[in-house]
C-alpha cells in the first residue's frame, strides 16, 4: 500500500484502470459499427454476448472496478495538485500543455455523467422517453438495433452522445499518451507511435461514435 | 530603455502580499535582468525604501539559485535560460513587466522573489547519493560507461536545481527535479547498488514535501533553462514500478 500512498502509484493505477477502459471503449466502438451491416448483424451481436453469462458478468465487474480506481485515484491526485499551490500567479502563461490535458478534469466527470445515461437509456432502456416501438431487455425480445434507431431519431438525444463522444475523443487524446508515460513506456525512438497512437485512438472514437446517432438523424440508418 | 515592473512585494510571510508597480527607465538594453533589478534597487535604497529581494548568485547561468516568474514564465520567456541570463534588449521599449515569486506550497515564500526550496535538499538527501570506497580517486575506466548512457546521465545531470519546473507545473509538482536527480545515478553503474530504495525514498520525500502529482502537461520541460527532458519522468515511474515489485 505504501505504493498507492504516492502519487506515482496513483498514477500508474490511473493509466493501468485507464487502459482497461479505453480497450472495452475501442472494443464497444467497433462491435456496434456493426449497425451498418443491418440488423441481424447487430441483433445476433448483442444475443451472443448477452449468451455470455457469467463471463459477461465478470467482465463487466472488472470494468467497474476500472472505473471506480480510475475515478478514485484521478480525485486524490487532483486535491493533492490543487493543495500544492495554495496561492496562484496574477499571470500563467503556457508553452506546451494542450487543451485536452487542461480539460481532464473537467472531461472526466462529464464523460461519467454520461456513462451513467448511457446505460440507462440502451442497457437498461429505463428513466428515458420511449418512443414507440423501442423494446427494452426486459420486455423479452432484444432489438437492439431498433433500439438504438428509435433512441437515437431523438434529436437531442443524439446530441448529448455528439458531445459526449467529443468529450472523450479529447479525454483519450491526453490520456493515451499519458498513460503510457505514467508506466514509464518512453523511449524516444518510440515517442512519435505513442504520438501516433494517442492522435490515431482518439480520433478513431469521436468517428466511430459520432457516426451512429449522425446516421440515425440523417436517416441512413432507418428501423426495421 | 524604459519599463513598467509590477513585482510581488511581501515583507514576510505572514504579511499579505501585493503587486506593486514601479518605473524601470533609463535602462541599457545590454542590461541583464537581474542587472536591472539591481538599479531599481539601487534607485529604492536612495529614496529610503525597502529593495525587492530576490535570489542569485553566480550570474552565469549555472548555479540555479536565480529565478522568477516574468509575465507567467518561469525564468522569463526566453526558452533555455536562466533569469540571469536573460537581456533587457528581449523586452520591448515601453512594456509592463510582472514579476512573481516561485509559487508552490513546498516552496514558502520568505520575502518578495525569495522563496526557500530546501523541500529539493530533502529529495536529494533521501536518495540522491550512491554508495563509494572513500579514498584514493579511482582508476580512470576502471568501472566502464556506455557512451549512450554516459550521455544520458549528463544530461540528466544538467539539472541545476532552480525550481521553474514546479513554478511552471500547472500541478505545481516537482516530478522533473526528482527524475533528473534520480537519473543521473540510476543510469551509471555505480548508482545501481541503491537504484530501488532511491526511487521509493524520493519519491516519499517529494510527496511529503507537498507537491502536487504529475500529469503529462510538459510545461516543467518547456521552462527548464536546461531543457531537461520528461523522459526522465518516464524513467522514474519505470524505476519506481520496479522498485515496488520487490
Amino acid at each position: 500500500m505504501r505504493f498507492y500512498t504516492t502519487s506515482v502509484g496513483k498514477k500508474i493505477v490511473m493509466a493501468i484502470s485507464g487502459f482497461i477502459v479505453f480497450g472495452f471503449v475501442v472494443i464497444h466502438l467497433v462491435g456496434n459499427l456493426q449497425i451498418f451491416f443491418g440488423p441481424e448483424t447487430l441483433n445476433r451481436y448483442a444475443e451472443m454476448l448477452q449468451g455470455l453469462g457469467g463471463a459477461l458478468w465478470l467482465f463487466r465487474a472488472l470494468l467497474l472496478l476500472s472505473i471506480v480506481l480510475h475515478i478514485v485515484a484521478a480525485t486524490q491526485v487532483t486535491l493533492q495538485s490543487w493543495q500544492a499551490r495554495p496561492k496562484g500567479y496574477a499571470v500563467t502563461r503556457y508553452r506546451t500543455t494542450s487543451y485536452a490535458a487542461r480539460t481532464m478534469r473537467w472531461g472526466g466527470p462529464l464523460i461519467a455523467l454520461f456513462v451513467v445515461y448511457h446505460i440507462l437509456h440502451l442497457t437498461t432502456g429505463g428513466l428515458h422517453p420511449r418512443p414507440a416501438g423501442f423494446i427494452s431487455q426486459a420486455g423479452g425480445t432484444i432489438n437492439v438495433y431498433n433500439n438504438v434507431v428509435y433512441g437515437f431519431q431523438i434529436w437531442w438525444t443524439s446530441a448529448l452522445y455528439i458531445i459526449a463522444i467529443l468529450a472523450l475523443c479529447l479525454h483519450l487524446y491526453h490520456g493515451v499518451s499519458s498513460m503510457m508515460q505514467s508506466v514509464g513506456l518512453n523511449h524516444p525512438r518510440w515517442n512519435q507511435w505513442r504520438r501516433f497512437a494517442a492522435v490515431f485512438f482518439s480520433l478513431f472514437v469521436a468517428a466511430a461514435g459520432v457516426s451512429i446517432p449522425l446516421a440515425v438523424l440523417l436517416g441512413l440508418v432507418q428501423p426495421v | 530603455m524604459n519599463y513598467t515592473l509590477k513585482v510581488w512585494r511581501q515583507a514576510r510571510p505572514s504579511e499579505k502580499g501585493k503587486l506593486v508597480s514601479y518605473s524601470a527607465h533609463g535602462i541599457s538594453s545590454e542590461a541583464s535582468f537581474l542587472e536591472m533589478l539591481d538599479i531599481v534597487n539601487e534607485r529604492l535604497l536612495e529614496k529610503g525604501e525597502e529593495p525587492i529581494a530576490f535570489d542569485h548568485d553566480c550570474r552565469e547561468g549555472i548555479c540555479g539559485m536565480c529565478g522568477s516568474v516574468v509575465n507567467g514564465y518561469a525564468h522569463g520567456h526566453q526558452r533555455g535560460t536562466t533569469l540571469c541570463q536573460l537581456h533587457m534588449r528581449e523586452f520591448s521599449d515601453g512594456s509592463t513587466i510582472i514579476i512573481e515569486p516561485l509559487r508552490a506550497k513546498a516552496f514558502p515564500l520568505i520575502k518578495d522573489l525569495v522563496v526557500d526550496r530546501s523541500a529539493f535538499d530533502k529529495i536529494i538527501a533521501a536518495g540522491g547519493f550512491i554508495s563509494i570506497r572513500a579514498g584514493s580517486a579511482p582508476d580512470g575506466n576502471a568501472i566502464p560507461v556506455a557512451k549512450e548512457m554516459a550521455e544520458r546521465a549528463m544530461d540528466a545531470a544538467a539539472c541545476i536545481g532552480c525550481g521553474a519546473c514546479v513554478a511552471a507545473c500547472p500541478n505545481a509538482s516537482a516530478m522533473l527535479f526528482t527524475s533528473a536527480k534520480l537519473a543521473q545515478l540510476g543510469l551509471l553503474p555505480q548508482g545501481q547498488v541503491e537504484r530501488d530504495s532511491r526511487a521509493r525514498e524520493m519519491v516519499r520525500a517529494m510527496e511529503d514535501a507537498g507537491f502536487g502529482a504529475c500529469s503529462n502537461h510538459g510545461e516543467c520541460e518547456a521552462v527548464c533553462p536546461k531543457e531537461i527532458s520528461t523522459n526522465f519522468i518516464a524513467f522514474l515511474n519505470r524505476d519506481f514500478i520496479v522498485s515496488s515489485m520487490k
